[in-house]
């Protein structure tokens, strides 16, 4: 008894070391790759610029200069409309490929895959075959509409591109989340639907949405927090000298532009401080949201 | 009464399989459009209405792409930056996840609060200072720079730590009975058992890896150093007007891990719904 009782104690303490152990690497990592960078940041957006990577604190220079310019405002408004173009329309067509790809047919798994390609390919690399096809004088859409339409560089045009190859790029990931989601809904409320003379349709309002509620949420914030994130497909799609880049510059672009490009890296600090604000807002909303919709019941 | 079930329920099949016939080729064309463009002339991209197969197919492109970029290099860089990242992620992922899970040890809650604060921050945030970092130790323009913002992965943590939650207390108490101490029970019986949460997390750290553009961009300016999709970016600026040649490296870039998505494609997409979410 005695005896088994030190072996206990023996083992809580090799417990706790080699807890220590196992978590130091990512801890250790963590607090070198993201919690340092996190506070440099920080002070980085209230510093200015030196050569040789030097810097001087000068308080809130670079949030009044980005708040005063005008392209820091059109790259919200530019974020904002991407997101609205991308966001619903986006979640819709998600959740009618998963409700297809829910059905018995044959060949599902076939068509899963087809959807789900895009997330194998880079992003270079679909914006590359996206702007061909985009392009106004040989592209084969204006080719096929008979019209030559500016997909690429007309400025009002040009955010309603990248949100097509957005969604394009989106759909099936965001398919394959909704269709586990929907998997998980017992068959038996659709025989009791059935029963009781319940369309395919009142099924789908009654059923379906309110079951995949709890999954529909989390591809809704996780989608805009991407979202408002967007870099690198409009990279890929408009570069530097594209007239219609301000008015696709979402706000990552405008921070890698700014740090990378004019190498002015407090202000593109700045830039990414307010985008972090952005999402934690657009989040805290949207938990907010959700009591209304969302349903956790069964 | 029958017969008209049957024939609606036939009409719908059919709505199902029209659905995803034309989602399959709104899907899929822009693929075979690449591929029959990078076999084209310029002259014979221009022509309108276009040709749908090349006139003749000649390989000029990919000569051409593969001159002015050094595929073998940013194949090379591409596969050590995944492959590191992914191993990193995995093994430091699998000690932390069972860590937090299984054992109890002081200041626990403290530093799991600092694994959600990484989740819940975007990459870009730490970016700068990152680069800076590297730059000092005269790092940049190497693998060990690729690899370097996913040496470890707290959403890998995370997503471990809730796989090794779902298994019993019971298993590990029966190894440490059996003269196991906790790093044995770890590795010998515990970790074997989320071999399927590893798969996942390897899938997903792959697929975002290889997406990923900001950061190889800034990191390696080399050409020699860059990744597929960084040096792709690059060649965007060299051949502005020239989709064949354009066509022909995005294909050369793509087709590995599409290769890859043929012959695992139920991994790739079952790896990707089970961490789905992040």
């Amino acid at each position: 008894m005695a005896n088994s009782k030190a072996k206990a104690g023996r083992l809580a303490r090799s417990e706790s070391m080699w807890a220590y152990i196992m978590v130091a690497p990512t801890i250790i990592g963590l607090l070198v790759l993201n919690i340092y960078p996190l506070i440099d940041t920080i002070k980085l957006s209230f510093s200015k610029t030196r050569p040789f990577g030097l810097y001087e604190l000068r308080g809130i220079e670079n949030y009044v200069k980005m708040f005063q310019s005008a392209e820091f405002w059109r790259a919200n408004l530019n974020t904002l409309y991407f997101c609205l173009l991308t966001v619903p329309l986006g979640i819709f067509l998600s959740l009618v490929v998963a409700v297809m790809l829910n059905t018995k047919i044959k060949g599902r798994t076939f068509f899963r895959a087809v959807f789900f390609l895009p997330m194998v390919v880079a992003p270079a690399a679909v914006a590359m075959v996206w702007k061909w096809i985009f392009n106004t004088e040989y592209g084969i859409i204006n080719t096929l509409l008979a019209h030559k339409v500016n997909w690429i560089t007309d400025p009002n045009i040009v955010m309603i591109t990248c949100a097509i190859v957005a969604i394009w790029s989106a759909i099936g990931y965001d398919a394959v989340l909704l269709l586990s989601g929907l998997q998980n809904i017992s068959k038996s409320y659709y025989e009791a639907a059935s029963l009781d003379g319940a369309t395919k349709l009142q099924q789908f309002f009654h059923i379906t949405l309110p079951m995949v509620s709890p999954t529909l949420f989390v591809v809704m914030i996780m989608r805009l927090m991407s979202s408002i994130k967007v870099y690198d497909l409009i990279y890929m799609m408009i570069e530097e000298a594209n007239p219609a880049l301000t008015s696709a510059q979402s706000l990552m672009y405008l921070f890698y532009r700014e740090s990378y490009i004019a190498g002015d890296r407090g202000l593109g600090s700045s830039v990414v401080i307010w985008t972090v604000a952005l999402i934690g807002l657009v989040t805290v909303v949207q938990f907010w949201g959700q009591k209304k919709w969302v349903n956790y019941e069964v | 009464m029958n017969s008209s079930l049957e024939r609606s329920r036939k009409i719908r099949t059919a709505g199902t399989y029209a659905f995803f016939i034309i989602g399959s080729v709104i899907m899929i064309f822009p693929f075979i459009w690449m591929f029959l463009t990078s076999f084209k002339t310029v002259e014979e991209s221009m022509i309108i209405p276009p040709t749908i197969l090349p006139a003749a197919w000649q390989t000029k492109n990919y000569t051409d792409a593969t001159a002015s970029l050094p595929f073998l290099a940013l194949y090379k860089n591409t596969f050590l930056m995944i492959f590191w990242r992914v191993v990193c992620a995995v093994a430091f992922s699998s000690m932390a996840g069972y860590a937090f899970a299984k054992l109890n040890f002081k200041g626990k809650n403290i530093l799991f609060s600092v694994v959600l604060l990484q989740m819940m921050l975007p990459s870009q945030i730490f970016i700068t200072p990152q680069y800076q970092m590297l730059a000092k130790l005269g790092l940049t323009n190497s693998i060990f720079g690729l690899v370097f913002p996913g040496l470890v992965s707290a959403f890998g943590t995370f997503f471990l730590r809730q796989a090794y939650m779902g298994i019993p207390d019971e298993i590990s108490e029966a190894a440490y009975l059996d003269g196991c101490n906790q790093w044995q029970a770890f590795v010998k019986v515990m970790a074997p058992l989320t071999k399927s949460s590893m798969a996942a997390l390897a899938v997903f750290t792959a697929v975002f890896a290889y997406g990923d553009l900001m950061w190889p961009l800034i990191v390696n300016t080399d050409l020699n150093m860059m990744t597929l999709s960084s040096g792709l970016a690059t060649l965007r600026g060299q051949f502005s007007t020239n989709f064949p040649v354009m066509m022909a490296g995005s294909l050369l870039a793509m087709i590995p891990m599409v290769v890859l998505y043929l012959f695992f494609q139920k991994q790739f997409i079952e790896g990707v719904a089970m961490t789905g979410g992040k």
